[in-house]
């Protein structure tokens, strides 16, 4: 037989395996990436190295803004949810787009996915040849990023990889969305490509093209964002070759090596900058409220509380290590998250505040080392565990992230740094049914990302316009983004007062929308969000950001009304005193499940969607009474909260605007101090008093649950737990198994 | 943007500055020896005299003892405990663990359920100041937030010694 002779494709002779084993055994033993100990470019040639890096970086960023345009997804046109990045042969990235910088590294994860996995031998890696990815198990946060990936070969050598990721608005789950939620693992959250060949040539196989067609409820939104991953991927190709048809092959690899090194050198120096040595605590939780939940089986019909005690170490050397012990098992439902997922969400926080975001890239990841429990939601070892909205988790988990850097800043000094946290990118409008064209629609509603930035060190937070995974986030305009694909007519879009957290600079304020069904046939709604609990926390004495509520009504008058010229509701602004239940005769559903499964609504019906503020910074009653002033007049706070929270006592004028009493408010505030003597006792007596309920376990059993999970999975956590307590090492309460469904 | 000076410090400490000012800080270099300058002007700013090693929390600093101890203390003058151990077992308490009690702060329903999750107000017993709260769930442990390596800050990031030290501790909790 006729045994072809195996060409390599790797540097000098070697194959991409062995290129692959030798760099980390290279920094492994040196602790430097690529072993290098001297930047020989970048200090002797500084300006050759800085020319390679602002032309890379530059071709990443001008292919993203032309690409985006070829897609018709108000996801990846409008909000920009799209990356690009360049990578070693290895696998490692190099640079970054502007985007969604989650994917620093995920992409990482699925280039050495194919080169462990020997994709070099079969199917190959060829000029031309185009892959594909969104298996989280490979390298993604969830599976509606989906990854395409081509090599850049230059005289026979695979230079670098090319990739671009685009968010997706569906992908044929049991629930609709991008991140559906509903589905209770991968057997049914919808699309799954394992990384592939799905093209050749610079074009996608003919035999690929009718994936997305029977796999998404949106088929012809996936194959115009293939097509503008595509396009990006190979304006950044032809980018790189100008690049070294200009400086030279030679430059180019070293550069390569180099910037990655200097990164996480970059990294490591920011980090002794700005923060200290230490440990830093900083857990969240958050709440899947599906107790008797009748659309599921009975292994996910439970409420579950999920704790994410995040801690941070920060090294001397500069390195960090980040460790989720005493996390809680995955569960069944789409919210757990791989240990890939994690590592981008770390990234995505960082680029926004202690890292170079200009110069970010893998060096980063090497100075970082990171810890997720086996079982956990973080880690769940178990390919059944569902992954399609790993956000949920994610983004209340990781909010100790701004926390921890917020306590080195302070103890530095740099106040300016400081973010108490963030809102949640939630309420989260999912939907599905015929729209007003009578077409199959599936709703992804973005305007999520108007959620409220946590208080600054010496400033208010940001209001409605932030979202932790893509800083650029943009709302979305009403009529031609979503009133196009849904059919839900807006009846009004406004700041939600009391939605940021209460504090010296209370936390960014958080926004809400009334949507009113109108022309939809078969059409079903979601609440995804946080209704049971906070999912940030305040810094240095002030609150937490608000926690989601669910306000529906079916069979509502609302037609009738428009029929009369009557007033219709704008807002539901204060949900005690809502004008939504004045205005509207109907069903109203009122309540703080607001994770819901999806749910049906007739024409005329109202879903309102309340978007979270974020977490506050100080003692409420050090706010400057001339904030709170402005606050009451810009209609930032409910008037009713101004003197129990803020010590602020304010009255109207006759023509309505507030102003305050300075001298009522001194004494207010003195009073408020002689209360909190009184109600306050000592914090050890307090302790004594609450151990015998911990030591019986007279919790709710969805509490007690979460408490043997993380005990189960995280034995240093569960140490350190029973010895707060003073629990026995054995046989307590929470050393009873964990059942996998119903109650433990 | 420029570097800011002790006199934009103390107006970033005090919530007094401009946001074109701050706007300036943010986009400057993070300059050397901002931690000397903070710290100058946080000492100039208390009414007691030991030295400051490190600014922990609003309110709350580690400052070096004439005994020898370093412990944390309230601007107000309260002292809590020696800094590695948690400075909230030795504060006041009010824990709001009904809804009533929530809805004190949030309009119903947007604060946390009580059966899931209850709110910590840890208070200092001097000034009744409100310097830490917690959203946990029942039965937590108390969060110790952050332990500081001073010695390895001090003698390998700043490279300087501190004075010698004097430990008097008792069991911090987690």
């Amino acid at each position: 037989m006729h045994m072809k002779a195996k060409v390599s494709i790797g540097w000098d002779g070697a194959s991409l395996k062995d290129m692959l084993a030798r760099s980390e055994q290279l920094f492994a033993d040196t602790g430097h990436y690529y072993g290098l100990r001297e930047l020989t470019m970048k200090e002797r040639t500084p300006l050759l190295f800085e020319r390679l890096y602002l032309k890379l970086r530059g071709a990443l960023v001008s292919a993203r803004e032309i690409a985006r345009n070829i897609s018709a997804s108000p996801i990846v046109k409008e909000l920009g949810e799209l990356c690009f990045t360049v990578f070693t042969p290895e696998g490692d990235s190099v640079a970054l787009s502007t985007g969604i910088i989650v994917h620093v590294h995920t992409m990482s994860d699925v280039v050495k996915y194919m080169i462990k996995g020997d994709f070099e031998d079969n199917p190959g890696f060829k000029p031309g040849d185009i892959f594909c990815n969104n298996d989280v198990l490979a390298g993604n946060v969830h599976n509606c990023d989906i990854h395409t990936i081509i090599p850049f070969f230059r005289e026979g050598e695979l230079v670098s990889w090319i990739a671009g990721v685009t968010h997706v608005p569906d992908v044929g789950a049991r629930t609709p969305g991008s991140s559906p939620v509903g589905p209770m693992s991968t057997y049914d959250q919808g699309l799954t490509i394992p990384p592939q060949k799905i093209g050749e040539n610079d074009e996608v196989f003919r035999s690929f093209k009718d994936t997305y067609k029977r796999t998404s409820r949106t088929p012809l939104l996936l194959e115009l964002d293939e097509k503008t991953r595509l396009a990006g991927c190979i304006m950044i190709r032809d980018a790189i070759g100008h690049l070294i048809e200009e400086e030279g092959i030679a430059a180019y690899k070293q550069f390569m090596r180099e910037a990655i090194e200097n990164g996480r050198r970059s990294f490591i120096c920011r980090v002794k900058r700005m923060l200290v040595p230490g440990r830093y605590r900083v857990p969240s939780f958050c709440d899947v409220p599906w107790k008797d939940e009748k659309g599921h089986l009975p292994q996910a019909a439970r409420n579950s509380l999920v704790n994410s005690p995040l801690e941070v170490t920060v090294n001397v050397d500069g390195t960090l290590r980040t460790t989720l012990d005493g996390a809680s098992a995955w569960g069944y439902h789409s919210m757990n998250c791989s240990p890939s997922a994690l590592q981008g969400g770390m990234w995505v926080m960082m680029t926004q505040s202690l890292a170079d975001a200009e110069s970010i890239n893998d060096g980063c990841y090497f100075a970082l080392d990171q810890h997720f429990p086996l079982g956990s939601w973080s880690n769940p070892g178990n390919p059944e565990a569902g992954t399609a909205h790993a956000w949920h988790f994610l983004w209340s988990g990781l909010n100790g992230l701004f926390r921890f850097l917020s306590h080195g800043y302070y103890a530095r000094g740099f106040l300016e740094e400081i973010v108490a946290g963030y809102g949640t990118t939630t309420n989260i409008l999912y939907g599905s049914g015929l729209n007003m064209f009578g077409e199959p629609f599936s709703a992804t509603n973005m305007e999520m990302t108007g959620a409220g930035l946590g208080a600054r060190g010496c400033w208010d937070g940001l209001d409605h316009a932030y979202a932790m995974w893509n800083p650029e986030s943009d709302i979305g305009d009403i009529e031609t983004s979503w009133e196009l694909w849904e059919p839900m007519l807006y009846l009004g879009r406004t700041v939600k007062p009391n939605t940021g957290g209460a504090g010296k600079f209370r936390g960014g304020n958080g926004m809400e929308s009334v949507r009113l069904v109108w022309k939809s046939q078969n059409a079903v709604f979601q609440h995804v969000g946080h209704g049971m609990v906070f999912v940030n926390c305040g810094l240095f004495g002030a609150y937490p950001s608000n926690t989601g509520y669910r306000r529906s009504v079916h069979n509502t008058n609302a037609f009738a009304l428009i029929k009369e010229r009557k007033p219709l509701p704008s807002s539901d602004r204060d949900p005690e005193d809502s004008e939504i239940e004045r205005l509207i005769a109907g069903d109203h559903v009122v309540d703080d499940k607001a994770l819901t499964l999806p749910e049906p609504y007739e024409d005329g019906d109202i879903y309102v969607s309340v978007i979270q503020g974020g977490p506050g910074l100080g003692d409420p009653i050090e706010r400057s009474p001339r904030l709170v002033e402005k606050d009451l007049n810009d209609g930032q706070v409910l008037p009713r909260f101004v003197e129990p929270v803020y010590g602020v006592v304010a009255r109207q004028d006759a023509k309505g605007k507030w102003q305050v009493d300075e001298q009522a408010t001194r004494q207010r505030r003195e009073q408020i101090r002689r209360d909190r003597r009184t109600r306050a006792i000592p914090v050890r007596q307090w302790l004594a008093q609450e151990r015998e309920r911990v030591v019986s376990g007279r919790f709710p059993e969805w509490v007690v649950r979460m408490y043997r999970e993380s005990i189960a999975l995280s034995t240093d956590w569960g140490r350190d737990f029973k010895s707060f307590w003073n629990i026995p090492a054995e046989g307590s309460v929470y050393d009873r198994p964990v059942a996998r469904s119903g109650k433990s | 943007m420029s570097e800011p000076t002790k006199e934009v410090l103390r107006r970033m400490i005090e919530g007094r500055s401009s946001w074109d000012e701050l706007l300036g800080v943010m986009r400057a270099e993070k300059e050397p020896d901002r931690f000397r300058k903070y710290l100058e002007v946080l000492q100039e700013r208390v009414q007691w005299h030991e030295r400051i090693l490190l600014p922990l929390a609003e309110h709350l600093y580690i400052v070096q003892k004439a005994d020898g101890g370093r412990i944390v203390k309230c601007d107000c003058g309260h002292e809590f405990c020696d800094y590695r151990d948690n400075w909230k077992l030795d504060a006041l308490i009010n824990v709001r663990n009904t809804d009533a009690a929530i809805n004190e702060i949030y309009p119903r329903p947007m604060g946390c359920n009580s059966e899931w999750m209850e709110l910590r107000e840890y208070l200092c017993p001097g000034c009744q100041t409100q310097l830490d709260v917690e959203a946990v769930p029942p039965g937590y442990p108390v969060v110790f937030n952050f332990l500081p390596d001073l010695e390895a800050f001090y003698r390998h990031w700043l490279g300087e010694a501190l004075e010698p030290e004097v430990r008097a501790s008792r069991a911090g909790g987690l």
